[in-house]
């Protein structure tokens, strides 16, 4: 019975001022982004890797769960706009403080910041943050809790587009723990967005959450049929906390039933790509020699997610108020 | 003091009128429908054109926050946001610090709202010691303190062998246990219903059957020891089917549910409203709708305003780390009537979930106009529509989801016992 609620992500000419969720994006912004990518791949095989377009703008990297790779691509990201870059690792100091977020927010403010960088483990931190900060800043999700991880998501259709351009006609199957995972949410709605007709899920059904399907996604429970005739394959990662309990037996058993291997792989359509968002967990939810492969693309994904976060970083800086 | 009130439209549920008659006041009492009783001389008149009378609203949940939470709200805040809601009975959880569990605690929160004088209140005593769920409170020496039931607020009782003594205590003593269906476990870190939203947001959830297994527990356990039990903010469709099914074979049950889940879904949530982190969390459509049926035929007794005011930066955080609760003291008669006009319902019926009915729960002889009764009286104006903001709720909490949107019904007087405790300018 609500009042209708403004998309948060756009400005009020409809331009994207923060970067969320791939939720509520439209089709178009999603492939003025990855256009853009296309556009500072390049970049990176330049002698001189930078290019000015964020010149005298201080990017904040806020980091409430610690993560070293996510924040170190963002920071490559910026650095090679011409930013200035700040890295806050929360998690050990402010919060553990009793600082809240908004008041650690509130203190990047007063020093200047232009655009946040945030993770943080809970869902939906990074939209409390973009509601907060005034029109003149934003805000990237790096990751909230199992809600989103937008740029990952767009470099992993990045990825898909690069090797199997007509999205109009592929299979791909996400495999693993959707549950928990903000990179399969991501990916799910980069994929339905962009026109992509068959997004199927893989998992135990304690790796799903209920109402999984209300995604747009197939669902199935084992490999040899989820991963029939698919195009792309894309794994998730597997926490260790979740590998010997309540939802798993072990690891063993996981790596045995949904661990992506040559015989399993060989499922799927001759040509498919194998992907997965890292750190891997070679044995468990990947075999070593799938992830080393020749159909593996892992290490291309590490490499567009920089393009990818640089072209959201100058898309959300040239769409100000 | 007397007071004739006059031209009003009254309804009282419970006596079935509706109608224009005068109501005459005199020593805290009805002693007048219509006619005036020979030789009354006003001291004071009402003019009720074009307004509604009916029984003061009673209200089966709101918590008050003291003792320990006045940095949340005071009891004085409170009371008078009940005035200002029409709401002249309510009861209150014992989820206070300390908690209620002992007879000079409710003492003495009876005696400090006696002092203020704006609502009467009815204290619910803690049904475990501290609600630790181990050991049982002396329920027999609170219920002579005052206490009109016994229960566990939100601390959901996980040892069953204690909820069952706990009913056969308070069974012999015929004390009525108010309990929230819903497994622990299952409800473990949830914030959201499990389903679509959850799933979308990355939320964990809490599923239906959270709220169904815990009620399926409390039913045999009704079933072996004969106990009273209301079952507080009901939310899903299957434990309307469910409570339905038990009152048809006579267990001694009543329920409520929240003003804010007779109105809002899942998909109210949005993106991330904290203000929307409510306990039970909001459910479906078709849950919602169930829960709007049950009312209509009687299944579910009452509509609670579930009053939780919490501060503003306890909503200031990522969904899951947010305080849930809303305030709703002052919103209760609002949706209410929007229920009756979304529904189409006669205002009667409407009322009857926040009047009479509820005072059968209670036990008391509140919710009622009748010759003789206490003159506890709301006064309101249904046509009037109001915007819902911070600078008009009275309460400390300005915590609802409402917040912003315009709600039919606004209440001009509310008098307790007889006389007037708020009076709308």
């Amino acid at each position: 019975m609500r009042k209708s609620v403004n998309n948060p992500q756009l400005n009020k000419h409809g331009e994207l001022t923060h970067l969320l969720s791939i939720e509520g994006l439209s089709a178009p912004i999603l492939k003025q982004i990855l256009e853009t990518a296309a556009s500072f791949v390049g970049v990176a095989e330049r002698e001189v890797k930078k290019v000015p377009l964020l010149r005298g703008k201080t990017v904040c990297n806020i980091f409430f769960e610690n993560s070293t790779r996510t924040r170190t691509t963002f920071e490559i990201a910026a650095k090679r706009l011409s930013a200035d870059v700040i890295n806050l690792n929360v998690g050990t100091s402010s919060q553990s403080k009793g600082e809240t977020i908004l008041d650690t927010v509130d203190n990047l403010i007063a020093m200047h910041a232009d655009m946040f960088v945030v993770r943080h483990a809970q869902s939906g931190a990074a939209h409390l943050i973009a509601r907060h900060v005034g029109s003149d800043i934003h805000v990237i999700n790096a990751g909230d809790g199992r809600h989103a991880h937008p740029t990952q998501g767009l470099l992993d259709v990045f990825t898909v587009r690069h090797y199997k351009p007509d999205m109009h006609n592929l299979r791909v199957a996400v495999v693993g723990d959707v549950l928990h995972s903000r990179v399969a949410r991501s990916e799910i709605h980069a994929l339905t967005t962009l026109g992509v007709p068959e997004v199927r899920v893989i998992a135990p059904k304690t790796l799903l959450p209920q109402e999984v399907e209300k995604l747009g996604v197939q669902v199935y429970h084992d490999m040899a049929s989820g991963l029939k005739d698919v195009d792309v394959i894309m794994m998730l990662r597997l926490q260790n906390e979740r590998m010997n309990g309540a939802l798993l037996p072990s690891a063993q058993e996981y790596f045995k039933t949904y661990g992506l291997t040559q015989d399993k792989l060989a499922l799927a359509k001759p040509d498919a790509i194998v992907m997965h968002p890292g750190p891997m967990n070679r044995g468990v939810e990947i075999d070593s020699t799938v992830a080393d492969g020749a159909q593996s693309v892992i290490l291309p994904q590490v490499t567009y997610g920089i393009a990818v976060r640089m072209a959201v970083m100058s898309i959300l800086a040239g769409n100000t108020e | 003091m007397k007071i004739h009130i006059k031209n009003g439209r009254l309804i009282d549920p419970k006596n079935n009128i509706d109608a224009k008659h005068d109501v005459f006041i005199a020593a805290g009492k009805i002693v007048g429908l219509g006619n005036a009783p020979d030789g009354f001389v006003a001291n004071q008149i009402i003019d009720a054109s074009n307004l509604v009378v009916c029984p003061g609203l009673i209200d089966l949940s709101a918590r008050l926050r003291e003792p320990g939470f006045e940095y949340k709200a005071t009891l004085e805040s409170e009371l008078l946001a009940a005035a200002a809601g029409g709401v002249t009975s309510l009861a209150c959880p014992p989820d206070t610090d300390p908690v209620l569990d002992e007879p000079g605690l409710v003492e003495m929160l009876k005696h400090r709202a006696k002092l203020l004088n704006l609502v009467n209140i009815y204290p619910l005593g803690a049904l475990t010691r501290q609600l630790q769920g181990k050991n049982l409170t002396e329920m027999f020496e609170l219920s002579e303190a005052g206490c009109v039931g016994f229960s566990q607020a939100d601390n959901a009782l996980t040892d069953t062998q204690v909820l069952w003594n706990s009913l056969q205590y308070a069974a012999t003593f015929d004390l009525t246990v108010w309990l929230r269906a819903e497994d622990a476990h299952l409800a473990k870190n949830g914030v959201a219903h499990s389903g679509e939203v959850a799933a979308r947001l990355g939320l964990q959830g809490i599923p239906a059957c959270a709220e169904t297994i815990a009620l399926s527990t409390i039913l045999s356990l009704m079933r072996e020891t004969g106990a009273k039990v209301h079952i507080c903010r009901l939310s899903t469709l299957q434990s309307v089917a469910m409570i339905k099914q038990a009152k048809k074979e006579g267990l001694p049950i009543s329920c409520d549910i929240a003003s804010t889940h007779l109105h809002l879904t899942e998909h109210d949530i949005g993106y991330f409203d904290a203000q929307c982190h409510l306990r039970p969390p909001l459910r479906t459509e078709r849950d919602r709708d169930a829960l709007r049926a049950g009312l209509l035929d009687g299944t579910i007794d009452a509509i609670c305003s579930d009053h939780t005011p919490v501060d503003d930066d306890a909503k200031l955080s990522p969904f899951a780390e947010s305080e849930p609760g809303a305030s709703g003291l002052e919103l209760l008669l609002s949706l209410t009537l929007k229920w009756a006009l979304d529904n189409k319902l006669a205002l009667p019926q409407a009322l009857t979930s926040i009047t009479s009915s509820p005072a059968s729960v209670l036990g008391i002889d509140g919710g009622s106009l009748s010759l003789g009764a206490q003159a506890d009286v709301c006064v309101f104006d249904a046509d009037f529509v109001w915007k819902v903001e911070a600078k008009t709720l009275l309460s400390q909490g300005k915590n609802t989801p409402f917040m912003g949107l315009e709600l039919p019904g606004k209440v001009r007087w509310t008098l307790l016992n007889g006389q007037i405790v708020y009076q709308h300018h």
